[in-house]
């Protein structure tokens, strides 16, 4: 029967998104709805194959999801850090703006692809493939609502693939890390509801006592992610039939709202979400529990009060009050604590097994990416320092600082799960390489450091000279000297990119032949079994 | 309603609503007895790898460590 409601609902989908598409004011949104088309029509013929077929045995993990989930962090990183050289190039030779692709292939276009492709769909991958697979082992039951993963899943992939077809196409919001027109970001909120149902559902059917805190950080970032989500993105569309929106909020009201939207992406994407990774995969590798349960208790409750209070160090010197930017300055530098917190329970896991370091290529990356996670929430509050932020802000010294936590901590814990993951899920008995995880290891770790430094230089460099001031008060350089003076930085930046790219090419290649190459073990023993 | 309100109630009441439990978590955090419900609680990861808790017939009440895993 309910199946029945699933072919209806998908065909009317089908339906209304053709009458959409014939109806369209601009191309992007042409070109969206024929995608949701597609997208319902497939949908359709694949339920109306699968019907009657006998329910999944619940003694069993819902695992299908969380490999897809695998291979689609591995696909969209590979794609994110591409764009990400391609513009890195753009940026340093400009010519590679090519005339032929004006509009479509330029910085403008290429940029919140880029951005896009690396946060949401590599990261928002390993989101939610890994949290499907910790919240189902440490709640001891099958993911919540049967096939709800799947339709939570490919509704996500569905999202990422209008997002980036429309921004080349020209449908954007302007705001930054939330581009996404209003339909997209419609349809993204009932993603993020039945994610939300899938996890709460399976936390709920539990049969452990407690809820572990890798949970607890999961949790966070679905509810934290779908308040802002839903707050930043208030617009009103001007035509149903048309891609462009326009927002509710106004002024400096707006610039509050989407940087509140924008740093708690931060907080509670790249930050609440992948800790709830490293409570779980580092104590899986590292084959010990984390150093200390109070702490990650602690942990967790100070980052969760102080984050949500720190989006106004983005508009420091704006038409925002004093005493919101003076707020946000100083809930960034008390941040610092429960950050560091974070950070010493993660690394002192390892206390005891230390010598794993030595053998174990997986945990050496969840190591440097923890410590990449010291780094930046020192960064962080430092440059949220009004002062430091005079200085700093507008420059590429912000650029580096998101990108040492992006590529280090965020990346490189990515990999480390990817690399836990990937034997257990595919019954493999271990990784197809230990060397080609160590050449990923160093080519993405001195990828970050030629990044991190190249932006460090040119930021510092190019926020000295737009201050400097000769003798009779005028300014001494044009805007255009910082930025010839920027390029043999913006090339070691590139360079960076390329050795980050090709250690992600060397993962896939990795985890490819680990499934492909390596003779399946019995069932039974997979989970015994390390993975270095 | 007016904003100055709703800043003043922030910076004050709710201010303390919220620091007071977080306060509140920090000593049940700590409380006295809790380390044993920690050290269970961590070795959450280290049980049912492969499958679900509680399958079949043997299962009243569904709270168990029931694999013989070690706590």
């Amino acid at each position: 029967m309910w199946d029945y409601f699933k072919l209806i609902a998908l065909g009317l989908v089908a339906v209304l998104a053709a009458i959409a598409a014939n109806y369209a004011r601009d191309l992007a949104y042409m070109v969206n709805a024929i995608e949701v088309m597609l997208a319902a029509a497939i949908a359709f013929i694949w339920v109306l194959r699968t019907m009657g077929s006998a329910p999944a045995p619940q003694n069993e993990y819902f695992d299908d999801v969380v490999r897809a989930g695998v291979i689609a962090t591995t696909f969209w990183g590979v794609v994110g850090f591409l764009v990400a050289v391609i513009i890195a190039f753009q940026l340093a030779y400009p010519v590679l703006n090519f005339e032929w692709a004006q509009g479509y292939l330029n910085f403008g276009k290429l940029r919140p692809l880029h951005t896009s492709a690396v946060i949401f769909a590599f990261g928002g991958n390993a989101l939610i493939a890994s949290s499907f697979y910790v919240v189902q082992r440490t709640s001891a039951a099958r993911l919540f609502g049967g096939g709800l993963g799947w339709f939570v899943f490919w509704g996500y992939q569905l999202v990422i693939v209008l997002a980036a077809t429309g921004y080349i196409l020209g449908a954007t919001q302007s705001k930054e890390y939330a581009e996404p027109e209003w339909y997209v970001d419609l349809w993204l909120t009932i993603v993020w509801v039945f994610y939300l149902v899938a996890f709460l559902g399976t936390i709920i059917k539990r049969k452990e006592p407690h809820i572990y805190v890798a949970n607890w950080f999961y949790l966070s970032f679905i509810v934290t992610i779908a308040m802002l989500h839903i707050v930043n993105n208030l617009a009103i569309p001007v035509s149903i039939f048309g891609s462009k929106s326009v927002q509710v909020f106004a002024g400096v009201q707006d610039a509050m709202t989407q940087w509140w939207y924008g740093h708690n992406a931060v907080g509670f994407f790249l930050t609440s979400g992948f800790l709830g990774m490293m409570y779980y995969f580092v104590p899986k590798q590292a084959e010990r529990p984390v150093y200390s349960y109070k702490l990650s208790i602690v942990h967790f409750w100070a980052l969760i009060f102080l984050y949500i209070w720190a989006g106004p160090h983005h508009l420091h010197y704006t038409a925002l009050p004093d005493w919101a930017s003076t707020l946000g300055m100083v809930m960034s530098v008390i941040l610092w604590m429960p950050s560091w917190g974070g950070m010493i329970n993660g690394l002192m896991t390892l206390s005891g097994a230390w010598d794993k370091l030595r053998t174990d290529p997986v945990i050496r990356m969840m190591v440097v990416s923890i410590g990449f996670y010291g780094m930046s929430t020192f960064e962080g509050p430092m440059m949220s320092i009004k002062a430091v932020n005079s200085l700093s802000h507008y420059t590429d010294w912000t650029i580096g600082h998101v990108h040492s936590g992006a590529l280090g901590w965020n990346g490189m814990i990515t990999f480390g799960a990817l690399y836990f993951l990937v034997p257990r899920l595919w019954a493999r008995e271990r990784l197809y390489s230990n060397t080609l995880v160590s050449w990923h290891f160093w080519l993405a770790t001195i990828g970050i450091v030629l990044y991190a430094s190249a932006m460090w230089v040119t930021g510092i460099m190019e926020g000295l000279m737009w201050r400097e001031v000769d003798s009779q008060g005028f300014l001494v350089n044009a805007f255009a000297d910082t930025v010839a003076a920027k390029h043999p930085m913006y090339v070691v930046r590139a360079l960076g990119g390329v050795l980050y790219l090709v250690g992600s090419m060397i993962m896939a290649y990795n985890l490819w032949a680990t499934v492909a190459k390596q003779p399946r073990v019995a069932a039974a023993s997979v989970a015994a079994v390390p993975a270095e | 309603m007016d904003y100055h309100i709703l800043r003043e109630f922030a910076d004050s009441w709710a201010m303390l609503a919220l620091f007071a439990m977080f306060i509140g978590i920090v000593f049940w955090a700590f409380r006295p007895g809790s380390r044993k419900t920690h050290e269970d609680t961590a070795n959450i990861p280290f049980r049912h790898d492969d499958k679900p808790a509680c399958q079949g017939g043997g299962c009243q009440g569904g709270r168990c460590h029931d694999d013989g895993a070690t706590l």
